[in-house]
């Protein structure tokens, strides 16, 4: 049975579109034919991070609209030969999105694809509704930063309540935290929340770490997930979260300061 | 954290507070939210079981929400029975 998981937070920047991409690249690397949707209609960008913005030719309202089939407006990875991408479309139309167009396509891709990843834009108005409205299980991805811890809760208080699973009053939508940007050499220093802090204010299970990296705006520079670069630490790290997502168990990597002396970091890498 | 990041770390405590104004506007928030009573995942539960005991069912065809009106709430179980076998 094929799964809807959305990636969500509430609070815009804090690397919605960027986990969506990797998190969904990374299903696929492990051998499963995932499908990565893009919810924020107007201000389209997964196209970009995914490195594929010159192959689009129709979008998710296109689709939804019977203008194109979903066949035609799938864009097949360069990578990842069993990786999907639905760009969101560009309209300024905030109702393109609905209940029922969106059923449909997510009804006709779970014949296809086994993980179906929506990826929500910001806020809480009617694109990150419809994202997650469907979803069977949702990455809540957080900054260390009170402002997106607040609106992470928010969000789980709409899942618990707006979601189709929370509708029909059948098992609610599986919550996953992810934080992202996360510093550990300021958190140790108290000048930054710390894992064990937002785990305990939003009280759901953590599924990973991903540290403040460099590695991140080169991947999005030029258009290629970071999971690619295997040596980084973000790679690693949402590598790691891709296999505990898939039920695997893992130690938490990149959550304490890089021990190590002068000589290791003068000559000892990154 | 060594004695020297702690001499030279003039925010240090600022992670502290962040944590404290969080816990106050969160466990206000959540007071001012209305959601379902406690008892009712476990009351479902219970009620499908009873169910169970009588009809073949699948746990997706029942539903159980309860809606706020203005003064009074309505608790709406719905189940929807299978096709009766020929």
């Amino acid at each position: 049975m094929a799964k809807v998981i959305v990636v969500t937070s509430g609070k815009g920047g804090v690397g919605k579109t960027t986990t969506s991409a990797n998190f969904a690249t990374g299903l696929a690397l492990n051998g499963h034919r995932t499908a990565v949707l893009d919810f924020d209609v107007g201000l389209r960008n997964l196209d970009l991070i995914m490195g594929c913005e010159r192959r689009v030719v129709y979008d998710f309202v296109n689709v939804i609209n019977r203008e194109a089939t979903l066949k035609q407006a799938l864009i097949k990875d360069k990578q990842c030969p069993n990786l999907f991408v639905l760009p969101a479309s560009q309209t300024r139309d905030k109702d393109a999105l609905h209940v029922e167009g969106v059923e449909a396509v997510i009804e006709e891709l779970k014949k296809d694809f086994e993980y179906i990843v929506c990826d929500s834009p910001a806020g809480i108005e009617k694109g990150a509704m419809m994202a997650l409205y469907f979803a069977d299980e949702a990455l809540i991805v957080t900054n260390p930063e009170i402002s997106s811890v607040r609106d992470s809760d928010r969000i789980l208080g709409i899942l618990a309540a707006k979601s189709r699973r929370a509708e029909m009053g059948i098992e609610p939508v599986k919550e996953h935290l992810l934080i992202t940007r996360y510093s550990p050499k300021r958190a140790e220093s108290g000048e930054m929340l710390t894992v064990q802090d937002i785990k305990e204010i939003l009280n759901i299970p953590l599924i990973g770490v991903i540290p403040e990296s460099e590695a991140i705006l080169q991947a999005s520079n030029s258009g290629i997930p970071a999971i690619h670069k295997g040596e980084s630490d973000v790679a690693q790290a949402y590598s790691d979260i891709v296999r505990r997502f898939l039920g695997e168990e893992l130690p938490l990597r990149f959550v304490h300061r890089q021990k190590g002396g002068l000589f290791k970091r003068l000559f000892g890498g990154a | 954290m060594s004695i020297l990041d702690y001499l030279f770390s003039g925010n240090r405590k600022s992670a502290k507070i962040a944590r404290e104004r969080l816990q106050i506007i969160l466990a206000h928030e959540h007071s001012g939210r209305s959601r379902t009573p406690d008892y009712l995942p476990a009351m479902k539960q219970e009620i499908m079981a009873v169910i169970a005991k009588y009809i073949e069912i699948d746990q997706d065809q029942i539903r159980v929400n309860l809606d706020r009106q203005e003064n009074y709430e309505v608790l709406e179980l719905n189940i929807i029975l299978p096709e009766p076998k020929s």
